[in-house]
């Protein structure tokens, strides 16, 4: 029965899904509804569970004292002290609102480190390009040449290098043409792939082919 | 070791310090830069200018601060594309920090004085219904009941005392949805669990890594027309005439991509000058 319950409660749903896409009417589309506020709940809880599992994970890590300790004692200070600030400093409107101590914190701490770490990138990818980037054989020398359309293509440098030429053949309309026809065409055969994959592998599950989501052997 | 083996052995640091050059002194250079517009862009533009004044629609910012410097300049000239046109404004965010972004946009947004002079009021002419936890299933929710996926607004007000939502049930009243992502919960899902079910019209921003994956959308018409990256906020921009961030930091990335090429140029050159002497 351990196995039966959740192969039945997962076809029945997966089955009533699949129907009240059809037939968006009711009872059908009530059930939806309340199907996607049950799943509303369980991301909210999902959030707490998350927050719990990061606390245990680096309190952990601090009471073994594993490499990197520290970080781990920095991310339970700065996530206690978010709490508290959300919690306590707001003055009694919402703790998001211009004005607030957290919304402080947001635009003068958050804000600027999280960029900071993203705009890491592009530093990262100049050196790697330097390094990878190579027209070592055919393939590898059509996707530097596509690369190097589209980085100039993009950008007002494409403009002015090429704006002597034709209509239709300057940099930025090559890249238009690379983004419109083979990129596109290539992106469409990935779609297609996936949403199969997708189709068959959500069949396997409902109809109980597919156990593995239940654990165990 | 000679000249081209040299090349090839350069310490990263001086890449970066080239790379950082690059982007930074732009910042101080005011020369003019081409934009051209292109037609994805234009389309949303031109769809949005057709919106007869007091029509409803919908932005939901589903991205965080990595990516703001590049989806943040799209939110501000959206939003005072939507308010210089009359148009009553609803935000979202299906990421957390969504709807914080728009809050910063809306901040910049409403210092200009032709809005100012609108007197623009909160749950009149825009509200903020901030961040719902369930990624598309929210979009799934709202396409039955907004109300049930947004109880509250951003400040914790319920959105059946705000006038601007009392008569908003689901996207049959919304005339456009515009969405700025930068993943997971984005595009994607406001076109599969959205506009394919429920029929509404949809633009997107989206940053300059994720817009080709959703430019099929584009050729297929299940979007009205796509943002890509800095450009395509430079590009809304230029139509608009809204100059603000994207325009400014075009000169960044133009300098940057230019340094980019160098190296690839440079590193080629020395790995085919080395070529066969490599060990």
């Amino acid at each position: 029965m351990r196995r039966e319950v959740p192969l039945i409660i997962t076809a029945a749903c997966g089955f009533i899904f699949i129907i009240q896409f059809f037939v968006p009417h009711p009872p059908l589309n009530r059930v939806q509804d309340v199907f996607n506020d049950w799943v509303n709940i369980i991301a909210g809880f999902a959030i707490v569970l998350g927050i719990l599992n990061l606390l245990r994970v680096n309190l952990n890590k601090m009471s073994k004292k594993s490499k990197g300790w520290p970080y781990a004692l920095f991310t339970i200070l700065g996530l206690s002290a978010y709490v508290v600030i959300g919690l306590a400093f707001s003055g009694g409107r919402s703790f998001q609102n211009p004005g607030t101590a957290f919304y402080w914190v947001y635009i003068n701490l958050f804000f600027p480190l999280n960029s900071t770490m993203f705009a890491l990138l592009a530093f990262f990818v100049a050196s790697a390009s330097y390094r990878a980037f190579r027209a070592r054989n055919k393939e590898a020398t059509l996707l530097l040449i596509a690369a190097t359309i589209l980085m100039l293509g993009r950008v007002p440098l494409g403009e002015y290098l090429s704006g002597w030429l034709p209509s239709g053949w300057r940099l930025a309309d090559l890249s238009d043409w690379i983004m419109d026809f083979p990129q596109t065409a290539g992106q469409r055969a990935i779609m297609m792939g996936i949403a199969l994959g997708i189709i068959s592998t959500s069949l396997r599950i409902i109809l109980g082919i597919e156990r593995t989501y239940l654990g165990g052997d | 070791m000679n000249f081209w083996q040299k090349l090839l052995a350069v310490d990263r640091r001086v890449i970066f310090a080239l790379v950082a050059v690059a982007v930074i002194i732009p910042f101080f250079l005011s020369f003019p830069i081409k934009i051209t517009v292109s037609p994805p862009v234009q389309a949303v533009y031109d769809y949005i200018e057709k919106l007869p004044p007091g029509s409803l629609v919908m932005i939901s910012c589903d991205y965080d601060p990595p990516s703001a410097p590049e989806l943040q300049p799209m939110t501000e000239t959206m939003l005072k594309h939507f308010f210089l046109k009359d148009l009553k404004v609803i935000i979202l965010g299906l990421w957390p920090q969504g709807s914080v972004q728009a809050n910063i946009a809306l901040e910049v947004v409403m210092r200009d004085p032709i809005l100012k002079a609108k007197n623009l009021k909160y749950g009149v002419d825009y509200v903020n219904l901030g961040f719902t936890a369930g990624n598309e299933f929210v979009i799934i929710r709202m396409g039955t009941d907004i109300h049930a996926a947004f109880p509250v607004d951003f400040n914790g007000t319920k959105i059946a005392e705000l006038p601007l939502m009392q008569n908003v049930r689901n996207f049959d009243n919304i005339a456009f949805v515009f969405n700025v992502s930068a993943g997971y919960p984005g595009t994607y899902e406001w076109v599969i669990f959205g506009v394919d079910r429920y029929r509404f019209k949809l633009g997107a921003g989206n940053t300059a890594v994720q817009a080709p994956l959703v430019s099929p959308y584009v050729q297929s018409g299940q979007l009205i027309g796509l943002l890509g990256g800095m450009r395509g906020g430079a590009e809304y921009e230029e139509v608009s005439h809204y100059f603000g961030k994207a325009t400014g930091f075009m000169r960044s990335q133009t300098f940057s991509h230019a340094v980019v090429i160098f190296f690839i140029i440079v590193g080629n050159l020395a790995y085919f000058m080395t070529r066969g002497k490599r060990t």
